[in-house]
């Protein structure tokens, strides 16, 4: 950090400090729901960015506490379920409904000729559209969802912290990074001290 | 049946000093009162006591009747193996399957297993977009039973189609053959239905998984489990934008797998009913299949989550409520069921079609009047025991039920397969179909493939969705804000507070 009140001699005698290095981010370590969504709304009014609350459960409001958008996950999945259909709907007319003439006969389909019904009905092939359809928009969501979400992340500082763990289990954490143009080592301190957590630490990089 | 200790010492005793606090069974605590919510979690557990009772098992020491369970586990598979391993070396000719009969054990195997699939997405996905919050105590396993039953599934028509190393002519990739899968044939439909439905239930399997794997990440302390967890779990940290997208993610997969899996048995059912075949030429097979297929699968359900929530000390989780629940879906899928089986005779006294009537009388009155009438008794008597409050009072006598309906539902696809095709249109071509002892090894081998997954899940992987639970605990919700269910931020959310990157 090049804001100097950020150095690490700076921080308060009350904040355990995990590590040597820059500081990375302050936790403040709720124990219920209640407070977590108090305090979040505090943060989020002092115009906080780079920050999050860190739950083992999701909390129903916590976007309206945070201030989060929704997500843009559903166009993700609307999109890949049109392209499964669109594909699956291609694959059937090129497998059995049309010949390309010119094309290596390795790719090349042909028309299929099944007691003299239509060479192409879209109708017949509706499971199939359907079954790619689904498994696109499926497989579509699951990435969509981890691209946004930025995992896979192997390595994460936070977790240095003992604390911090129990974020997947029984504790909810606001974290506050530095590299948030509003952080300030005191500054954010006695904003989250105010907050009444039941600990603050500082996990440096 | 005594409860086995899962030896993590900590967790054990904080449960002891906290079940005091109940009074009476749980059948007590959990009235049958519609004006009244029940709590899904019994016991004064807390987000603490959850964790540990789940991630103990998962990471605790294991159970000595793990062992004994496994043992037998991998009797069984090995008795698959081996008759896999002499079809193959030998030919298809080892089964029972004879011209007239040429379905025999292989189809009513797959459906028999495909069918068993459909509960653990009907909990998962269905009972989700219902909000039967109750669904969140046994969802996970029963997802895990589902993807185990479609790999025990995926086994049989892999051999039945005859040489199974070219089993990958299914699929529709270029070739040097010239030669593309039948688009409008039902059994490449199936393909389609059955890859895609194993595929979309391990996605939403693992999807919902992800932070339960964190959890056990976080709280394992072996350097190999953390490492283990630590990949699994893709660095999961709890983070509320994360949830945020998770909970669309999986509400989006829920309603994706919702017309899946009611267009899997559907598609199964196809097979039956675009052939000729008396008995398999209806159109009432779909939503038949699928209401079977539904009962069947609630019954294994019951058949696993009984002992286990036994054996792993889950009764605070997997309640008395549950498995009552449970067993009322499977009493109305069983109803559903009886009465397609009813009107399956009228549709063919109906139809004045000689063929399908003589099937009809066949069933009941034929040479496999056994195999119809084990069937009636098991799928449309035996469940009708659920009506009244004392069975299901006792969890047991529930598991009874459930095993008759597991063994009923088998027959059923008997009765489908052989009675329709061993005797149909040309007597002369009339024939019986006897297993043989490939036959039985081979169905009794897919219970042994089960059962070793199955035990496997159970001992490594959160076996209850652990972030699921805490959220229909009291302590998920703050007093001061109501609960609703959306992510929309309310109208009063000033502009600017509305944070976040132009994607969120």
């Amino acid at each position: 950090m090049t804001n100097s009140s950020n150095a690490i001699t700076s921080v308060p005698s009350d904040v355990a400090t995990i590590g040597m290095g820059e500081p990375y981010a302050l936790i403040a370590e709720f124990e219920t729901v209640q407070e977590v969504l108090k305090a979040a709304e505090q943060i989020r009014d002092a115009g906080y960015m780079s920050w999050d609350v860190h739950s083992p459960i999701p909390i129903h409001h916590i976007n309206h506490a945070m201030g989060l958008r929704p997500t843009i996950l559903p166009w993700i999945t609307l999109v890949h379920g049109i392209a499964g259909g669109v594909f699956g709907l291609v694959l059937t007319w090129w497998m059995n409904a049309t010949t390309v003439p010119g094309i290596s006969p390795s790719v090349q389909g042909y028309e299929f000729l099944v007691s003299g019904k239509p060479i192409y009905s879209w109708q017949a092939n509706i499971p199939i559209i359907f079954e790619t359809t689904v498994l696109f928009a499926a497989i579509g969501t699951l990435l969509g969802l981890l691209g946004l979400n930025k995992l896979p992340m192997l390595y994460n500082p936070l977790a240095r912290s003992r604390r911090f763990l129990r974020s997947t289990a029984d504790r909810f954490m606001i974290v506050i990074e530095a590299e948030d143009p509003e952080f300030d080592l005191a500054r954010t301190t006695s904003l989250l001290r105010a907050q009444h957590p039941t600990a603050i630490e500082l996990v440096t990089e | 049946m005594s409860s086995i200790s899962i030896a993590n010492g900590s967790h054990d005793s904080t449960i002891e000093h906290r079940a005091p606090a109940a009074q009476g069974t749980q059948w007590d605590q959990q009235l049958n009162d519609p004006r009244h919510r029940v709590p899904l979690v019994l016991g004064n557990h807390d987000f603490t006591t959850v964790t540990d009772l789940v991630a103990g098992i998962a990471l605790g020491r294991t159970p000595r009747m793990w062992y004994v369970a496994m043992s037998i586990s991998l009797t069984l598979l090995s008795l698959l193996l081996v008759t896999v391993g002499y079809l193959l070396v030998t030919g298809v000719g080892v089964w029972g399957n004879n011209n007239t009969v040429s379905w025999g054990f292989p189809i009513i195997n797959f459906v028999f297993w495909v069918g068993i699939g459909h509960a653990g997405t009907l909990i998962s996905a269905i009972l989700f977009l219902l909000r039967q919050n109750w669904r969140t105590g046994i969802n996970r396993f029963a997802e895990a039973m589902t993807i185990f039953a479609v790999c025990c599934a995926a086994i049989f028509p892999g051999l039945h189609v005859g040489r199974i190393w070219l089993a990958y002519w299914l699929l529709p990739y270029p070739n040097e053959l010239a030669m593309w899968p039948q688009a409008r044939s039902p059994l490449l439909w199936d393909v389609f239905a059955v890859g895609t439905y194993a595929t979309v239930s391990l996605l939403f399997w693992y999807m919902g998984m992800i932070p339960d794997l964190a959890t056990l990440r976080d709280r394992a302390t072996r350097r190999g489990s953390q490492w283990v967890y630590g990949v699994l779990s893709l660095g999961w940290n709890g983070s509320s934008r994360h949830w945020m997208r998770f909970e669309k993610a999986y509400l989006l997969l829920a309603a994706l797998a919702t017309p899946l899996v009611l267009s899997v048995h559907s598609v199964v059912s196809f097979d039956f009913a675009t052939s000729q075949v008396p008995g398999w030429h209806t159109t009432i097979f779909p939503p038949y299949f699928v209401a079977g297929a539904v009962f069947g699968g609630f019954a294994m359900v019951l058949t696993l989550s009984i002992p286990c929530r036994e054996w792993f000390g889950l009764k605070d989780l997997i309640t008395h409520r549950h498995i009552e629940n449970m067993a009322k879906v499977m009493l109305g899928t069983g109803l559903i069921v009886s009465y397609a089986y009813s009107i399956e005779f009228f549709t063919a006294w109906y139809s004045m079609q000689s063929y399908e009537q003589f099937v009809f009388m066949n069933r009941p009155l034929g040479p496999y009047a056994w195999a119809f009438w084990t069937m009636v008794t098991c799928n449309v008597i035996a469940p009708q025991a659920i009506w009244f409050p004392a069975v299901r009072k006792r969890v047991w006598a529930i598991f009874i039920v459930a095993m008759f309906v597991n063994v009923g539902m088998w027959f059923e696809r008997f009765v489908i397969v052989v009675t329709s095709l061993h005797e149909d249109f040309l007597p002369s071509s009339w024939a019986m179909f006897n297993p043989t002892w490939v036959d039985y090894g081979m169905f009794l081998g897919s219970f042994g493939l089960f059962f070793t997954l199955f035990l496997l899940f159970c001992r490594f992987l959160p076996m209850v969705a652990i972030a699921e639970v805490k959220t229909v605990m009291p302590q998920a919700h703050a007093a001061e804000y109501p609960i609703k269910y959306d992510y929309q931020p309310s109208s009063d959310t000033p502009k600017e507070l509305q944070r976040g990157h132009w994607f969120t």
